[in-house]
């Protein structure tokens, strides 16, 4: 039951974004063209797709286990008449709205935690301005063909990256001593109370600089990027990362999105739609998850990143 | 790392953030709903006609904002009188919510003398405020 609402799902998502991509062809998609087929669609048309295909985006995210900024970025503007300056404002906006509306919840649970999350949200936001500034200069087929890159990377980064529940960590680093990053929560599933304490803190500080300037540029969201930093790399448990990483969004967004935002890359008629369609696809998703299968829905996950990134190349590279 | 010990405190820095976030994200998220009614429905009127939106969104943001004449920055305060324009006021809430919740917890850190996360914590505000502030100008 569940493999066939998955399948009835990805089928639909498919052929909408096939029907979109095709409409885009139809609308036009060239940079600074105004096309006259784009306007022959009434005002709501492309704001009602967008809806329903981040509705269903929202769902495949959820179960897919992955944000909902990360497949928004590659396949609205793969698939979409909509220029990369305005998704990737979007996209931003759309990531931050789900890191701000799961991260109360996550701090009063002690699933995400402040004290791992200031300092290194504090390079990550530096990083994402630089990053944003970077990507709004950069010629935009640049912009497309590294961001094709970059999908293409994080699927290959989803396939081969192994989680690890509870890490060990035989002792805390100085830096992470000094600065008292550590805490406790009780795993749900055993009840048991955990204490975790993390290692490597510089060397994951550094990787956040990568992460802030790709999460800036790209208008991604990066919690496919922080949550194996901040478990593989510092040892922080699954849980403590997911959150924190979620929660971290909030922060590391703010910063790109007011980039974006002040740079006029913003459309409330793409915004609204957007953050509505993923907002509800995600609760439709989580009442899913308890039917789905995990595994089949990351892969399905898996090849509509990869096609995206791929079509981003493609667009990248004028082809 | 796994130990019995029924001691789980959130810190007070934390449930303070946390609170202040909730807050401003459901104010920011109820306010852009409000207005983006207000936009489709043409309760005001929006500066850029509903029929011709799509003729902007396959722009680049430059060609975009000289075409529609807009200005970048916070210049949209002064348009607020639009019904597009007025979404603007959710999508600051939800841009500046977090700032307000670092400026919260600083004077609860420093009463605690964490003086390494109050100093994180001002160098963050001064971070998002720059961002905020329109001061970065880009461009292709």
């Amino acid at each position: 039951m569940g493999l066939r609402t998955i399948l009835l799902l990805s089928t639909l998502l498919v052929l909408m974004v096939f029907f979109a991509g095709d409409m885009g062809v139809l609308a036009g998609t060239g940079e600074g063209v105004v096309s006259s087929s784009s306007s022959s669609h009434s005002w709501w048309f492309w704001p009602l797709v967008l809806f329903i295909v981040t509705f269903l985006m929202g769902i495949f995210a959820v179960l897919g286990g992955v944000g909902g900024g990360v497949l928004f970025v590659p396949i609205i503007s793969g698939f979409f008449p909509f220029h990369l300056d305005f998704v990737r404002g979007c996209g931003l906006l759309v990531a931050l709205s789900g890191a701000l509306a799961a991260g109360p919840g996550l701090l009063k649970a002690n699933l995400a935690s402040l004290r791992l999350a200031i300092p290194v949200a504090l390079i990550a936001s530096t990083c994402a301005i630089i990053g944003a500034m970077i990507g709004l200069a950069l010629p935009t087929n640049i912009v497309q063909i590294a961001l094709g890159a970059t999908i293409i990377g994080i699927c290959i980064l989803m396939v081969s990256t192994k989680k690890s529940e509870l890490p060990e960590v035989p002792v805390a680093d100085r830096l992470s001593t000094a600065l008292r990053i550590y805490g406790v929560y009780q795993e749900g599933s055993s009840g048991e109370i955990i204490n975790w304490k993390i290692h490597r803190t510089p060397l994951g500080l550094a990787l956040f600089i990568i992460i802030g300037i790709m999460a800036g540029m790209f208008g991604l969201g990066a919690g496919w990027a922080n949550v194996p930093v901040l478990n593989l790399v510092m040892g922080a448990p699954l849980k403590i990362s997911v959150a924190t990483s979620k929660f971290l969004l909030s922060i590391t967004d703010t910063s790109a999105a007011w980039i974006y935002l002040n740079q006029g890359c913003v459309i409330p008629m793409m915004v609204v739609p957007s953050l509505v369609g993923i907002m509800l696809g995600s609760f439709v998703g989580v009442k899913l998850l308890v039917i789905a299968k995990p595994v089949i829905v990351r892969w399905i996950v898996i090849g509509m990143l990869a096609f995206a990134g791929v079509k981003a190349l493609l667009k990248g590279f004028g082809i | 790392m796994v130990e019995k010990n029924k001691d789980i405190k959130v810190g007070p820095e934390q449930i303070l953030y946390a609170s202040i976030l909730e807050k401003g994200m459901l104010i920011g998220l109820f306010i852009l709903f409000i207005t983006f009614i207000i936009y489709v429905f043409g309760i005001m009127k929006p500066y850029i006609p509903l029929d011709e939106i799509s003729k902007f969104w396959s722009m680049n943001v430059h060609d975009y904002l000289d075409h529609a004449k807009i200005k970048g920055g916070w210049s949209w305060l002064l348009m607020l009188g639009y019904g597009d324009f007025i979404n603007f006021i959710g999508i600051a809430i939800l841009a500046g919510v977090t700032i307000i919740c670092y400026i919260v917890i600083i004077p609860l850190l420093a009463r605690q003398k964490d003086w390494a996360f109050v100093i994180f914590s001002v160098i963050e505000v001064l971070v998002l405020s720059l961002a905020a502030s329109g001061l970065l100008k880009v461009g292709h």
